[in-house]
Protein backbone atom coordinates (compact mmCIF):
# COMPACT_ATOMS: atom_id res chain seq x y z
CA UNK A 1 0.00 0.00 0.00
CA UNK A 2 1.13 3.52 -0.63
CA UNK A 3 -0.25 6.80 0.64
CA UNK A 4 0.69 10.32 1.66
CA UNK A 5 -0.50 12.32 4.60
CA UNK A 6 -0.45 16.09 4.39
CA UNK A 7 0.57 18.27 7.28
CA UNK A 8 -2.30 19.12 9.60
CA UNK A 9 -4.59 16.47 8.18
CA UNK A 10 -6.62 13.86 10.03
CA UNK A 11 -6.40 10.59 8.20
CA UNK A 12 -8.64 7.71 9.20
CA UNK A 13 -7.67 4.09 8.76
CA UNK A 14 -10.64 1.88 8.35
CA UNK A 15 -10.74 -1.83 7.91
CA UNK A 16 -12.15 -5.05 9.29
CA UNK A 17 -10.34 -6.85 12.08
CA UNK A 18 -7.10 -8.29 10.83
CA UNK A 19 -6.96 -6.00 7.81
CA UNK A 20 -3.53 -4.69 8.79
CA UNK A 21 -4.38 -1.40 10.50
CA UNK A 22 -2.26 -2.06 13.57
CA UNK A 23 0.57 -3.50 11.51
CA UNK A 24 0.63 -0.42 9.29
CA UNK A 25 0.74 1.83 12.32
CA UNK A 26 3.49 -0.21 13.91
CA UNK A 27 5.54 0.11 10.75
CA UNK A 28 5.01 3.88 10.64
CA UNK A 29 6.08 4.22 14.27
CA UNK A 30 9.15 2.08 13.70
CA UNK A 31 8.05 -0.60 16.15
CA UNK A 32 8.15 -3.15 13.35
CA UNK A 33 10.39 -2.97 10.31
CA UNK A 34 8.73 -3.08 6.91
CA UNK A 35 9.61 -6.20 4.92
CA UNK A 36 9.50 -4.03 1.80
CA UNK A 37 9.03 -0.36 1.10
CA UNK A 38 9.74 2.73 3.13
CA UNK A 39 8.06 5.20 5.42
CA UNK A 40 9.22 8.80 5.40
CA UNK A 41 8.39 11.36 8.03
CA UNK A 42 9.52 14.91 7.38
CA UNK A 43 11.89 13.42 4.84
CA UNK A 44 13.46 11.04 7.36
CA UNK A 45 13.31 7.35 6.55
CA UNK A 46 11.98 5.23 9.43
CA UNK A 47 14.41 2.42 8.68
CA UNK A 48 17.56 4.54 8.23
CA UNK A 49 16.88 7.26 10.76
CA UNK A 50 14.69 5.68 13.41
CA UNK A 51 15.52 8.07 16.24
CA UNK A 52 14.81 11.21 14.19
CA UNK A 53 11.50 9.73 13.07
CA UNK A 54 10.42 8.59 16.50
CA UNK A 55 11.10 12.05 17.89
CA UNK A 56 8.43 13.36 15.54
CA UNK A 57 5.80 10.77 16.40
CA UNK A 58 3.43 10.44 19.31
CA UNK A 59 2.01 6.96 19.36
CA UNK A 60 -0.92 5.48 21.20
CA UNK A 61 -0.93 1.71 20.66
CA UNK A 62 -4.11 -0.33 20.77
CA UNK A 63 -3.55 -1.12 24.44
CA UNK A 64 -2.27 2.01 26.15
CA UNK A 65 1.28 1.23 27.29
CA UNK A 66 0.94 2.11 30.96
CA UNK A 67 3.12 1.24 33.92
CA UNK A 68 0.10 0.68 36.11
CA UNK A 69 1.96 0.78 39.41
CA UNK A 70 3.03 4.38 38.84
CA UNK A 71 1.03 7.52 39.46
CA UNK A 72 -0.24 9.44 36.45
CA UNK A 73 2.20 12.29 36.97
CA UNK A 74 5.26 10.12 37.55
CA UNK A 75 4.39 7.98 34.53
CA UNK A 76 4.11 11.04 32.32
CA UNK A 77 7.38 12.40 33.69
CA UNK A 78 9.10 9.14 32.77
CA UNK A 79 7.68 9.14 29.24
CA UNK A 80 8.63 12.80 28.91
CA UNK A 81 12.20 11.99 29.86
CA UNK A 82 12.61 9.18 27.37
CA UNK A 83 11.00 11.35 24.70
CA UNK A 84 13.72 13.90 25.23
CA UNK A 85 11.83 16.63 27.08
CA UNK A 86 14.50 18.65 28.88
CA UNK A 87 14.26 18.60 32.65
CA UNK A 88 13.64 22.35 32.72
CA UNK A 89 10.50 21.96 30.60
CA UNK A 90 9.38 18.60 32.01
CA UNK A 91 7.01 19.75 34.75
CA UNK A 92 5.30 22.32 32.52
CA UNK A 93 5.01 19.84 29.65
CA UNK A 94 3.42 17.18 31.89
CA UNK A 95 0.94 19.77 33.18
CA UNK A 96 0.15 20.85 29.63
CA UNK A 97 -0.77 17.37 28.36
CA UNK A 98 -2.69 16.52 31.53
CA UNK A 99 -4.71 19.67 31.06
CA UNK A 100 -5.28 18.88 27.41
CA UNK A 101 -6.89 15.50 28.06
CA UNK A 102 -8.51 16.54 31.33
CA UNK A 103 -6.72 14.26 33.78
CA UNK A 104 -5.24 16.87 36.09
CA UNK A 105 -7.63 15.78 38.85
CA UNK A 106 -6.14 12.27 38.95
CA UNK A 107 -2.47 13.29 38.66
CA UNK A 108 -1.40 11.66 41.94
CA UNK A 109 -3.53 8.54 41.54
CA UNK A 110 -2.05 5.13 40.79
CA UNK A 111 -2.83 4.26 37.18
CA UNK A 112 -4.01 0.74 38.09
CA UNK A 113 -6.88 2.22 40.09
CA UNK A 114 -8.18 4.42 37.27
CA UNK A 115 -11.18 3.57 35.11
CA UNK A 116 -10.70 2.46 31.53
CA UNK A 117 -11.62 5.88 30.20
CA UNK A 118 -9.01 7.61 32.34
CA UNK A 119 -6.38 5.05 31.41
CA UNK A 120 -7.11 5.66 27.74
CA UNK A 121 -6.74 9.38 28.29
CA UNK A 122 -3.43 8.88 30.09
CA UNK A 123 -2.40 6.95 26.98
CA UNK A 124 -3.37 9.88 24.77
CA UNK A 125 -1.57 12.31 27.09
CA UNK A 126 1.55 10.20 26.76
CA UNK A 127 1.37 10.44 22.97
CA UNK A 128 1.06 14.24 23.14
CA UNK A 129 4.22 14.67 25.23
CA UNK A 130 6.94 16.74 23.60
CA UNK A 131 4.41 18.04 21.08
CA UNK A 132 5.19 15.69 18.18
CA UNK A 133 4.10 16.88 14.73
CA UNK A 134 2.70 13.45 13.88
CA UNK A 135 0.22 11.59 16.05
CA UNK A 136 -0.58 7.95 15.46
CA UNK A 137 -3.59 6.79 17.41
CA UNK A 138 -4.66 3.17 17.25
CA UNK A 139 -8.36 3.06 18.15
CA UNK A 140 -8.23 6.09 20.44
CA UNK A 141 -11.87 5.99 21.60
CA UNK A 142 -12.05 2.31 22.49
CA UNK A 143 -13.48 1.69 25.95
CA UNK A 144 -14.68 5.23 26.55
CA UNK A 145 -18.20 6.27 27.47
CA UNK A 146 -20.17 8.35 24.94
CA UNK A 147 -19.33 11.64 26.61
CA UNK A 148 -15.63 10.83 26.69
CA UNK A 149 -15.75 9.62 23.09
CA UNK A 150 -17.15 12.99 22.14
CA UNK A 151 -14.43 14.76 24.12
CA UNK A 152 -11.67 12.74 22.53
CA UNK A 153 -13.04 13.38 19.04
CA UNK A 154 -13.20 17.08 19.75
CA UNK A 155 -9.64 16.89 21.05
CA UNK A 156 -8.47 15.16 17.90
CA UNK A 157 -10.15 17.78 15.72
CA UNK A 158 -8.52 20.46 17.81
CA UNK A 159 -5.12 18.83 17.36
CA UNK A 160 -5.40 18.80 13.58
CA UNK A 161 -3.85 21.73 11.84
CA UNK A 162 -0.92 21.83 14.20
CA UNK A 163 -0.45 18.08 14.21
CA UNK A 164 -0.89 15.49 11.55
CA UNK A 165 -3.13 12.76 12.92
CA UNK A 166 -3.42 9.22 11.67
CA UNK A 167 -6.04 7.25 13.52
CA UNK A 168 -7.37 3.79 13.05
CA UNK A 169 -10.80 2.68 14.00
CA UNK A 170 -13.57 0.34 13.15
CA UNK A 171 -16.22 2.74 14.42
CA UNK A 172 -17.60 4.36 11.29
CA UNK A 173 -19.31 7.44 12.73
CA UNK A 174 -15.94 8.33 14.20
CA UNK A 175 -14.43 8.54 10.75
CA UNK A 176 -17.35 10.55 9.41
CA UNK A 177 -17.13 13.02 12.25
CA UNK A 178 -13.40 13.49 12.64
CA UNK A 179 -11.44 12.57 9.56
CA UNK A 180 -10.58 14.69 6.56
CA UNK A 181 -9.63 11.69 4.54
CA UNK A 182 -10.29 7.97 4.86
CA UNK A 183 -8.24 5.01 3.79
CA UNK A 184 -10.14 1.76 3.76
CA UNK A 185 -7.85 -1.22 3.87
CA UNK A 186 -8.51 -4.88 3.62
CA UNK A 187 -6.02 -7.72 3.61
CA UNK A 188 -3.19 -5.22 3.77
CA UNK A 189 -4.29 -3.47 0.59
CA UNK A 190 -5.92 -0.10 0.10
CA UNK A 191 -9.40 -0.50 -1.32
CA UNK A 192 -10.42 3.16 -1.19
CA UNK A 193 -8.93 6.57 -0.39
CA UNK A 194 -11.17 9.62 -0.29
CA UNK A 195 -13.03 12.07 1.91
CA UNK A 196 -15.91 10.54 3.85
CA UNK A 197 -18.40 12.65 1.88
CA UNK A 198 -17.07 11.59 -1.51
CA UNK A 199 -16.98 7.97 -0.50
CA UNK A 200 -20.58 8.17 0.46
CA UNK A 201 -21.81 9.72 -2.77
CA UNK A 202 -19.69 7.46 -4.91
CA UNK A 203 -20.96 4.36 -3.22
CA UNK A 204 -24.48 5.36 -4.00
CA UNK A 205 -26.07 4.86 -7.39
CA UNK A 206 -29.53 5.55 -6.09
CA UNK A 207 -31.00 7.40 -3.16
CA UNK A 208 -33.61 5.72 -1.05
CA UNK A 209 -36.79 7.24 0.37
CA UNK A 210 -39.06 5.70 2.94
CA UNK A 211 -42.67 6.76 2.74
CA UNK A 212 -45.70 5.75 4.76
CA UNK A 213 -49.09 6.35 3.20
CA UNK A 214 -52.66 5.58 4.21
CA UNK A 215 -54.67 4.48 1.18
CA UNK A 216 -55.07 1.76 -1.48
CA UNK A 217 -51.72 0.03 -1.86
CA UNK A 218 -51.72 -0.95 -5.55
CA UNK A 219 -52.74 2.53 -6.68
CA UNK A 220 -50.11 4.11 -4.48
CA UNK A 221 -47.44 1.86 -5.95
CA UNK A 222 -48.35 2.77 -9.52
CA UNK A 223 -48.50 6.46 -8.63
CA UNK A 224 -45.06 6.30 -7.05
CA UNK A 225 -43.63 4.41 -10.02
CA UNK A 226 -44.97 7.12 -12.33
CA UNK A 227 -42.80 9.77 -10.65
CA UNK A 228 -39.78 10.86 -12.72
CA UNK A 229 -36.47 9.22 -11.76
CA UNK A 230 -37.98 6.39 -9.71
CA UNK A 231 -36.29 3.09 -10.42
CA UNK A 232 -37.99 0.81 -7.93
CA UNK A 233 -40.75 0.63 -5.34
CA UNK A 234 -41.05 -2.02 -2.69
CA UNK A 235 -43.80 -2.49 -0.14
CA UNK A 236 -42.24 -2.99 3.24
CA UNK A 237 -45.06 -3.44 5.72
CA UNK A 238 -48.68 -2.73 6.42
CA UNK A 239 -50.30 -1.57 9.64
CA UNK A 240 -54.01 -0.57 9.95
CA UNK A 241 -54.37 0.28 6.29
CA UNK A 242 -51.24 2.38 6.07
CA UNK A 243 -48.37 1.07 3.98
CA UNK A 244 -44.64 1.59 4.16
CA UNK A 245 -42.80 1.80 0.88
CA UNK A 246 -39.19 1.88 0.01
CA UNK A 247 -38.60 3.98 -3.07
CA UNK A 248 -35.27 4.01 -4.91
CA UNK A 249 -34.62 6.86 -7.26
CA UNK A 250 -31.83 8.41 -9.27
CA UNK A 251 -29.33 10.07 -6.99
CA UNK A 252 -29.20 13.22 -9.11
CA UNK A 253 -32.93 13.95 -8.70
CA UNK A 254 -34.54 14.95 -5.45
CA UNK A 255 -38.11 13.70 -5.78
CA UNK A 256 -39.28 14.18 -2.23
CA UNK A 257 -41.50 17.21 -2.80
CA UNK A 258 -42.93 15.73 -6.02
CA UNK A 259 -43.74 12.59 -4.15
CA UNK A 260 -45.46 14.40 -1.32
CA UNK A 261 -47.49 16.40 -3.82
CA UNK A 262 -48.52 13.28 -5.75
CA UNK A 263 -49.76 11.61 -2.58
CA UNK A 264 -51.52 14.57 -1.05
CA UNK A 265 -53.33 15.67 -4.26
CA UNK A 266 -54.82 12.19 -4.56
CA UNK A 267 -56.30 12.53 -1.10
CA UNK A 268 -54.21 9.77 0.54
CA UNK A 269 -52.87 10.29 4.00
CA UNK A 270 -49.14 11.02 3.99
CA UNK A 271 -47.92 9.88 7.36
CA UNK A 272 -44.17 9.82 7.00
CA UNK A 273 -41.55 10.60 4.41
CA UNK A 274 -37.81 10.51 4.90
CA UNK A 275 -34.81 9.89 2.78
CA UNK A 276 -32.21 7.47 3.95
CA UNK A 277 -28.62 8.22 3.14
CA UNK A 278 -26.49 5.25 2.31
CA UNK A 279 -24.18 5.21 5.30
CA UNK A 280 -20.45 4.86 5.25
CA UNK A 281 -21.16 1.58 6.90
CA UNK A 282 -22.84 0.21 3.78
CA UNK A 283 -20.01 1.50 1.62
CA UNK A 284 -17.49 -0.02 3.95
CA UNK A 285 -19.18 -3.40 3.82
CA UNK A 286 -19.54 -3.13 0.08
CA UNK A 287 -15.85 -2.29 -0.39
CA UNK A 288 -14.43 -4.85 1.99
CA UNK A 289 -16.61 -7.74 0.93
CA UNK A 290 -16.88 -7.10 -2.78
CA UNK A 291 -13.57 -8.63 -3.81
CA UNK A 292 -13.04 -11.18 -1.15
CA UNK A 293 -15.62 -13.03 0.86
CA UNK A 294 -12.99 -14.40 3.24
CA UNK A 295 -12.77 -11.03 4.93
CA UNK A 296 -14.98 -12.25 7.73
CA UNK A 297 -12.82 -15.13 8.90
CA UNK A 298 -9.53 -13.34 9.43
CA UNK A 299 -8.39 -13.26 13.03
CA UNK A 300 -8.69 -10.10 15.05
CA UNK A 301 -5.53 -8.10 15.47
CA UNK B 1 23.06 8.32 28.93
CA UNK B 2 20.19 10.47 30.21
CA UNK B 3 17.78 7.96 28.72
CA UNK B 4 19.53 5.06 30.44
CA UNK B 5 19.26 6.86 33.77
CA UNK B 6 15.54 7.49 33.21
CA UNK B 7 14.98 3.78 32.60
CA UNK B 8 17.09 2.76 35.60
CA UNK B 9 15.10 5.13 37.82
CA UNK B 10 11.75 3.85 36.63
CA UNK B 11 12.81 0.23 36.90
CA UNK B 12 14.23 0.59 40.40
CA UNK B 13 11.16 2.60 41.38
CA UNK B 14 8.98 -0.28 40.24
CA UNK B 15 10.89 -2.77 42.39
CA UNK B 16 10.30 -0.65 45.45
CA UNK B 17 6.68 0.25 44.70
CA UNK B 18 5.74 -3.38 44.21
CA UNK B 19 6.37 -5.86 47.02
CA UNK B 20 9.06 -7.66 44.99
CA UNK B 21 12.04 -5.69 46.31
CA UNK B 22 10.88 -5.89 49.91
CA UNK B 23 10.18 -9.61 49.77
CA UNK B 24 13.53 -10.37 48.15
CA UNK B 25 15.40 -8.08 50.58
CA UNK B 26 13.64 -9.54 53.62
CA UNK B 27 14.22 -13.15 52.65
CA UNK B 28 17.82 -12.37 51.73
CA UNK B 29 18.50 -10.61 55.04
CA UNK B 30 16.83 -13.39 56.99
CA UNK B 31 18.72 -16.14 55.21
CA UNK B 32 22.05 -14.36 55.28
CA UNK B 33 21.57 -13.69 59.01
CA UNK B 34 20.91 -17.36 59.68
CA UNK B 35 23.88 -18.42 57.55
CA UNK B 36 26.12 -16.01 59.39
CA UNK B 37 24.97 -17.21 62.79
CA UNK B 38 25.38 -20.88 61.81
CA UNK B 39 28.82 -20.35 60.33
CA UNK B 40 29.96 -18.28 63.27
CA UNK B 41 28.82 -20.74 65.93
CA UNK B 42 30.30 -23.77 64.17
CA UNK B 43 33.64 -22.02 63.64
CA UNK B 44 33.69 -20.92 67.27
CA UNK B 45 32.92 -24.47 68.44
CA UNK B 46 35.73 -25.87 66.30
CA UNK B 47 38.22 -23.32 67.51
CA UNK B 48 37.20 -23.97 71.11
CA UNK B 49 37.70 -27.71 70.70
CA UNK B 50 41.07 -27.18 69.14
CA UNK B 51 42.05 -24.87 71.98
CA UNK B 52 40.98 -27.52 74.50
CA UNK B 53 42.93 -30.24 72.67
CA UNK B 54 45.94 -27.95 72.65
CA UNK B 55 45.57 -27.39 76.40
CA UNK B 56 45.40 -31.17 77.06
CA UNK B 57 48.72 -31.68 75.36
CA UNK B 58 50.14 -28.78 77.30
CA UNK B 59 50.50 -26.49 74.34
CA UNK B 60 49.14 -23.03 73.79
CA UNK B 61 46.05 -22.59 71.59
CA UNK B 62 46.86 -23.10 67.87
CA UNK B 63 46.51 -19.94 65.83
CA UNK B 64 43.07 -19.90 64.18
CA UNK B 65 41.92 -17.06 61.95
CA UNK B 66 38.29 -17.05 63.12
CA UNK B 67 37.13 -13.86 61.29
CA UNK B 68 38.81 -15.04 58.08
CA UNK B 69 37.15 -18.46 58.13
CA UNK B 70 33.77 -16.97 59.03
CA UNK B 71 33.86 -14.32 56.33
CA UNK B 72 35.03 -16.80 53.71
CA UNK B 73 32.30 -19.37 54.34
CA UNK B 74 29.66 -16.72 54.92
CA UNK B 75 30.36 -14.86 51.68
CA UNK B 76 30.73 -18.18 49.89
CA UNK B 77 27.22 -19.11 50.94
CA UNK B 78 25.91 -15.81 49.54
CA UNK B 79 26.55 -17.10 46.04
CA UNK B 80 24.01 -19.86 46.62
CA UNK B 81 21.37 -17.49 47.99
CA UNK B 82 21.94 -15.14 45.05
CA UNK B 83 21.42 -18.02 42.67
CA UNK B 84 17.87 -18.23 44.00
CA UNK B 85 17.24 -14.49 44.28
CA UNK B 86 18.46 -13.27 40.90
CA UNK B 87 15.71 -14.97 38.83
CA UNK B 88 13.11 -13.33 41.09
CA UNK B 89 14.24 -9.92 39.88
CA UNK B 90 15.31 -10.65 36.32
CA UNK B 91 12.30 -12.74 35.31
CA UNK B 92 10.06 -9.67 34.92
CA UNK B 93 12.59 -7.42 33.15
CA UNK B 94 11.28 -7.91 29.63
CA UNK B 95 8.48 -10.47 29.98
CA UNK B 96 6.33 -8.08 31.98
CA UNK B 97 6.89 -5.25 29.48
CA UNK B 98 5.84 -7.57 26.68
CA UNK B 99 2.75 -8.70 28.53
CA UNK B 100 1.64 -5.19 29.43
CA UNK B 101 2.43 -3.79 25.99
CA UNK B 102 4.75 -1.18 27.47
CA UNK B 103 7.54 -2.61 25.36
CA UNK B 104 5.79 -0.85 22.46
CA UNK B 105 6.29 2.44 24.28
CA UNK B 106 9.98 1.79 24.87
CA UNK B 107 10.63 0.58 21.33
CA UNK B 108 8.82 3.49 19.67
CA UNK B 109 10.31 6.17 21.91
CA UNK B 110 13.39 7.95 20.57
CA UNK B 111 15.65 5.48 22.34
CA UNK B 112 18.05 2.96 20.92
CA UNK B 113 17.50 -0.69 21.81
CA UNK B 114 20.88 -0.62 23.54
CA UNK B 115 19.72 2.17 25.84
CA UNK B 116 16.63 0.20 26.83
CA UNK B 117 18.62 -2.97 27.48
CA UNK B 118 21.45 -1.29 29.37
CA UNK B 119 18.94 0.67 31.46
CA UNK B 120 17.23 -2.51 32.51
CA UNK B 121 20.52 -4.31 33.11
CA UNK B 122 21.92 -1.55 35.30
CA UNK B 123 18.67 -1.32 37.25
CA UNK B 124 18.68 -5.04 38.10
CA UNK B 125 22.43 -4.99 38.71
CA UNK B 126 22.19 -2.06 41.10
CA UNK B 127 19.49 -3.84 43.04
CA UNK B 128 21.94 -6.67 43.70
CA UNK B 129 24.60 -4.17 44.71
CA UNK B 130 22.10 -2.98 47.34
CA UNK B 131 21.46 -6.60 48.30
CA UNK B 132 25.18 -7.30 48.67
CA UNK B 133 25.60 -4.11 50.68
CA UNK B 134 23.21 -5.46 53.30
CA UNK B 135 25.64 -8.27 54.09
CA UNK B 136 27.78 -5.60 55.72
CA UNK B 137 25.46 -5.76 58.70
CA UNK B 138 26.73 -9.20 59.84
CA UNK B 139 30.18 -8.49 58.40
CA UNK B 140 30.46 -5.43 60.63
CA UNK B 141 30.28 -7.80 63.62
CA UNK B 142 33.54 -9.36 62.48
CA UNK B 143 35.20 -5.98 62.30
CA UNK B 144 33.87 -4.94 65.72
CA UNK B 145 34.98 -8.09 67.55
CA UNK B 146 37.95 -9.16 65.49
CA UNK B 147 40.50 -8.12 62.96
CA UNK B 148 39.74 -9.88 59.68
CA UNK B 149 42.17 -9.44 56.80
CA UNK B 150 40.42 -7.02 54.44
CA UNK B 151 42.09 -8.24 51.23
CA UNK B 152 40.22 -11.54 50.84
CA UNK B 153 36.97 -9.85 51.87
CA UNK B 154 37.33 -7.24 49.14
CA UNK B 155 38.13 -9.81 46.47
CA UNK B 156 35.19 -11.92 47.69
CA UNK B 157 32.87 -8.96 47.21
CA UNK B 158 34.32 -8.23 43.81
CA UNK B 159 33.74 -11.88 42.89
CA UNK B 160 30.15 -11.83 44.13
CA UNK B 161 29.54 -8.61 42.21
CA UNK B 162 30.87 -10.01 38.93
CA UNK B 163 29.01 -13.27 39.53
CA UNK B 164 25.72 -11.39 40.07
CA UNK B 165 26.28 -9.30 36.92
CA UNK B 166 26.71 -12.37 34.78
CA UNK B 167 23.61 -14.07 36.17
CA UNK B 168 21.56 -10.88 35.79
CA UNK B 169 22.62 -10.65 32.14
CA UNK B 170 21.69 -14.28 31.47
CA UNK B 171 18.41 -13.87 33.37
CA UNK B 172 17.59 -10.74 31.39
CA UNK B 173 18.14 -12.61 28.14
CA UNK B 174 15.82 -15.40 29.22
CA UNK B 175 13.21 -12.84 30.25
CA UNK B 176 13.27 -11.34 26.77
CA UNK B 177 12.28 -14.70 25.28
CA UNK B 178 8.82 -14.97 26.76
CA UNK B 179 5.78 -12.97 27.85
CA UNK B 180 5.31 -15.13 30.89
CA UNK B 181 7.19 -14.20 34.05
CA UNK B 182 6.89 -17.65 35.56
CA UNK B 183 8.28 -19.31 32.46
CA UNK B 184 11.16 -16.83 32.47
CA UNK B 185 11.76 -17.42 36.18
CA UNK B 186 11.78 -21.21 35.95
CA UNK B 187 13.94 -21.19 32.82
CA UNK B 188 16.47 -18.84 34.43
CA UNK B 189 16.55 -20.84 37.60
CA UNK B 190 17.05 -24.06 35.64
CA UNK B 191 19.84 -22.50 33.63
CA UNK B 192 21.59 -21.21 36.75
CA UNK B 193 21.36 -24.58 38.46
CA UNK B 194 22.76 -26.24 35.37
CA UNK B 195 25.67 -23.79 35.31
CA UNK B 196 26.20 -24.51 38.97
CA UNK B 197 26.02 -28.31 38.80
CA UNK B 198 28.05 -28.57 35.65
CA UNK B 199 31.14 -29.32 37.72
CA UNK B 200 29.45 -32.44 39.10
CA UNK B 201 29.05 -33.60 35.52
CA UNK B 202 32.67 -32.67 34.93
CA UNK B 203 33.75 -35.21 37.55
CA UNK B 204 32.49 -38.10 35.46
CA UNK B 205 33.60 -36.68 32.12
CA UNK B 206 37.03 -37.17 30.62
CA UNK B 207 39.57 -35.28 28.56
CA UNK B 208 38.51 -32.13 26.78
CA UNK B 209 34.86 -32.36 27.78
CA UNK B 210 35.94 -32.48 31.42
CA UNK B 211 38.00 -29.34 30.97
CA UNK B 212 35.18 -27.54 29.17
CA UNK B 213 32.54 -28.55 31.69
CA UNK B 214 34.57 -27.58 34.69
CA UNK B 215 35.42 -24.26 33.07
CA UNK B 216 31.72 -23.52 32.62
CA UNK B 217 30.87 -23.98 36.28
CA UNK B 218 29.90 -20.55 37.59
CA UNK B 219 30.68 -21.35 41.21
CA UNK B 220 34.19 -22.76 40.66
CA UNK B 221 35.35 -19.41 39.35
CA UNK B 222 34.25 -17.82 42.59
CA UNK B 223 36.57 -19.98 44.75
CA UNK B 224 39.69 -17.98 43.95
CA UNK B 225 37.96 -14.70 44.80
CA UNK B 226 36.91 -16.16 48.15
CA UNK B 227 40.48 -17.16 48.90
CA UNK B 228 41.65 -13.66 48.14
CA UNK B 229 43.17 -14.55 44.79
CA UNK B 230 42.42 -12.11 42.02
CA UNK B 231 43.00 -13.89 38.73
CA UNK B 232 42.22 -12.31 35.39
CA UNK B 233 40.89 -15.56 33.95
CA UNK B 234 38.06 -15.56 36.50
CA UNK B 235 37.30 -11.88 35.96
CA UNK B 236 37.22 -12.48 32.22
CA UNK B 237 34.95 -15.49 32.65
CA UNK B 238 32.27 -13.46 34.44
CA UNK B 239 32.68 -10.41 32.23
CA UNK B 240 32.36 -12.47 29.08
CA UNK B 241 29.29 -14.24 30.42
CA UNK B 242 27.79 -10.81 31.15
CA UNK B 243 28.58 -9.54 27.67
CA UNK B 244 27.14 -12.66 26.06
CA UNK B 245 23.94 -12.24 28.08
CA UNK B 246 23.57 -8.56 27.17
CA UNK B 247 24.38 -9.22 23.52
CA UNK B 248 21.87 -12.09 23.27
CA UNK B 249 19.23 -9.81 24.82
CA UNK B 250 20.04 -7.24 22.16
CA UNK B 251 19.49 -9.78 19.40
CA UNK B 252 16.36 -11.07 21.06
CA UNK B 253 14.82 -7.58 21.36
CA UNK B 254 15.72 -6.94 17.74
CA UNK B 255 13.91 -10.11 16.69
CA UNK B 256 10.96 -9.05 18.82
CA UNK B 257 10.36 -6.25 16.35
CA UNK B 258 10.15 -8.73 13.51
CA UNK B 259 7.80 -11.02 15.34
CA UNK B 260 5.60 -8.13 16.42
Amino acid sequence: MSFNVEKGEILGFLGPNGAGKTTTMRIITGYMPASAGTVRIDGFDVGDNPIQCRKRIGYLPENPPLYTEMTVASYLRFVGKIKGVTSARLAAEVDRVMDKVNITDVRERIIARLSKGYKQRVGIAQALLNDPPVLILDEPTIGLDPKQIHEVRELIKELAGKHTVILSTHILPEVEQTCHRVIIIDHGKIVAVDTPQNLRTQGQGTSRIFVEVKGPSTEIVSALKALPGVVGVRTESETDGSFRFQVDSDVRQDIRSEMAKAIVTRGWGLQELHSSVMSLEDIFIKLTTAEDIHASDTDPS
Amino acid sequence: MKNIIAIVQRELGTYFVSPVAYVVLTIFLFLSGIFFQTVLSSVLRDSMMQAMQGAQFGQGPPPIDVPGIVSRSFLGSMSVILLFMIPMITMALFSEEKKRGTIELLLTAPLTDAEVILGKFFAAASFFVILLATTWIPMAVLYIFGKPASGPILTAYLGLFLYSMSLVAVGMFISSLTENQIVAGVLSFGTFLLLWLVNVMANTAQGTSKAVLSYLSILDHLDDFMKGVLSTSNVIFYLSLTIVGVFLTYRSVDSLRWRG
